[in-house]
């Protein structure tokens, strides 16, 4: 039963919660400010008219879309060598993070089940996790300009350097998604004596397969798109191609080339629910 | 399999540095193929008494032995080892949700699998016809293709008691087995454990909250209050006296008023998964 409010009592006329939210707003563009400086971020140039007129001719040049038969074909083949390429990369990548993962991954830890983790384990698992860092802290791009200069111009030396980055993200947040999931059904497993590995494949994986699924090919759609920047430097691809055409001024290549990576990423997005919906 | 305490006491690995042990000085000895209940009221240590058992739980103090031997003085793999000879059945049932019912429940034999073959049975289920007749112990053979989510509460209780059913184990120990089902399943479920412990010759520990059920069908109860030994006797000499005292200002549990058990959550349809962006 509600005690009815005393008669005296005033009604409120304030938020009182309003002076903090004001001065967290202050707080936020003050510590902006300074950002925005080091950045040079004035974005009303972009409305500038002699910016504006910049804009509309380079917008301009996208039409007509270039769809000759010659083009078409050129560009069929290199979206194919585009998708192989990011395909490639992700598998390698996978190749590199699961079995870092597998180390990693603290609810697989024996020792960790009864108290705290032993010595030799944690120190391995602190390797593992430094050599993720090394991964992914170093830019495809850079990776990719070492490797075209080992094994030459294209798409190998993309390859390879999507396969090192990705592998550490992977890596990372594999182990992430690992940690933050139900436990329960590897713990028990894992205290009734089961392996390490049986207890992911039984209970680990069958908990997450959802979530690293999706990621993954999320990480693929990713993997598309760095291999446009990769093309740049000679990895070859449409990104190479892209490349090309900007170089040529000619904005109808440039535009169709967008476009097929706009499909691309939108089959990734279609993909991506089909399997979450199959394996949720 | 034979289990010997000897001034045990054990504390949660999440509890307080200054919180009292769940278990406090423990002499308890289990011989081979015994059947023994653990009863007591809420928080007197019954599940940290199963997991320093199980040896998932490190005493803090005092001397667990387990045929003859030390375990936690063991190698970690000659530990992992034993565990296999031992099977703890946590209450709320460890079952992936989007599992199947028969991949879950040949997951209890995983210790006696290589990891060739447990592989290969995920592909191709290792023992369909033992997973069947585990399951149909239980009621529950027609369940046996369903997805674990497609579940009762009380139906995943019974699959990861199925599971103790295909384990290598000769040591079961079963913590709260009935909190999720009716009365007429709890005593077909016990039934079944007990039965087939006994074919086996395993050794059997269950912790119960029902006072009945333990009495019926244990040789053996151990009453546990306050992490301590109240009493230990056969179910002939457990006097409606000791029970009231053991119970004492938690008589409510002893009626069977039991306070709603943990919950099992059974959403009807599967729950949205986690995004993660990033």
């Amino acid at each position: 039963m509600k005690t009815p409010l005393p008669a005296l009592r005033p009604t409120p006329t304030h938020d009182p919660a309003w002076q903090g939210r004001l001065f967290w707003m202050l707080a936020i563009a003050v510590v902006l400010w300074p950002l925005g400086v080091a950045t040079e971020f004035k974005p009303w140039v972009l409305l500038e008219p002699d910016n504006l007129k910049v804009t509309r001719q380079f917008l301009g040049t996208f039409f007509p879309l270039a769809y000759d038969a010659e083009f078409l074909v050129m560009v069929a083949r290199e979206t194919w060598r585009t998708v192989a390429m990011a395909t490639a990369g992700v598998t390698l990548a996978l190749v590199v993070a699961i079995p870092l993962t597998l180390i990693n991954v603290r609810v697989l830890s024996v020792s960790a089940l009864s108290g705290r983790m032993a010595r030799g384990p944690f120190w391995l698992r602190q390797g593992v996790r430094w050599l993720l860092i090394v991964l992914r802290s170093i830019p495809e791009l850079v990776w990719a300009l070492v490797f075209v200069r080992v094994v030459g111009l294209g798409p190998t030396a993309g390859v390879l350097a999507i396969a090192l980055t990705y592998g550490g993200m992977l890596g990372k947040v594999y182990g992430e998604i690992l940690e933050s999931g139900e436990t329960h059904a590897t713990e028990t497993l894992l205290r009734n004596g089961s392996s390490r590995l049986q207890a992911f494949f039984y209970g680990l994986l069958p908990t997450n397969a959802a979530e690293l699924t999706s990621y993954t090919v999320y990480r693929w759609e990713c993997a598309i798109r760095s291999s446009v920047v990769l093309g740049f430097v000679g990895a070859g691809g449409l990104g190479q191609q892209l490349d090309n055409s900007m170089k040529m001024f000619n904005g109808g290549e440039v535009a169709s080339m967008l476009l097929v990576f706009i499909a691309l990423v939108a089959l990734a997005d279609k993909v991506s629910a089909w399997l979450r919906k199959a394996l949720g | 399999m034979k289990l010997e305490l000897r001034l045990v006491s054990a504390r949660h690995p999440a509890a307080r540095p200054g919180a009292s042990p769940a278990i406090r000085d423990l002499g308890l000895q289990v011989g081979v193929g015994e059947h023994v209940a653990v009863i007591g009221p809420s928080g007197a240590g019954k599940t940290t008494l199963l997991q320093v058992l199980a040896c998932a739980l490190p005493p803090s103090a005092g001397d667990l032995t387990i045929d003859g031997q030390h375990p936690w003085q063991l190698p970690r793999h000659v530990l992992q080892r034993l565990r296999g000879r031992l099977f703890l059945a946590p209450q709320v049932p460890p079952l992936p949700p989007r599992q199947r019912v028969v991949t879950a429940v040949l997951a209890g034999r995983l210790p006696a699998m290589g990891l060739w073959q447990s592989l290969r049975s995920l592909f191709y289920p290792a023992d369909i016809p033992a997973a069947f007749d585990a399951l149909d112990r239980f009621d529950l053979a027609d369940k046996l293709f369903e997805r674990v989510d497609r579940l009762s509460g009380g139906e995943r209780q019974r699959v990861g008691l199925a599971r103790a059913l295909l384990s290598p184990a000769s040591l079961w120990l079963i913590d709260e087995p009935l909190s999720a089902l009716d009365p007429t399943r709890s005593r077909q479920a016990i039934g079944t454990l007990v039965n087939t412990a006994r074919e086996r010759g395993a050794t059997l520990v269950a912790t119960l909250h029902q006072v009945d059920v333990a009495l019926a069908h244990f040789p053996r109860i151990i009453g546990l209050r306050e992490g301590q030994l109240a009493f230990d006797l056969p179910s002939a000499e457990v006097t409606r006296e000791r029970l009231a005292a053991l119970y004492d200002q938690f008589e409510h549990e002893l009626r069977g008023e039991v306070p709603a058990p943990p919950s099992i959550t059974e959403p009807s349809t599967p729950e949205p998964v986690v995004m993660h962006c990033r």
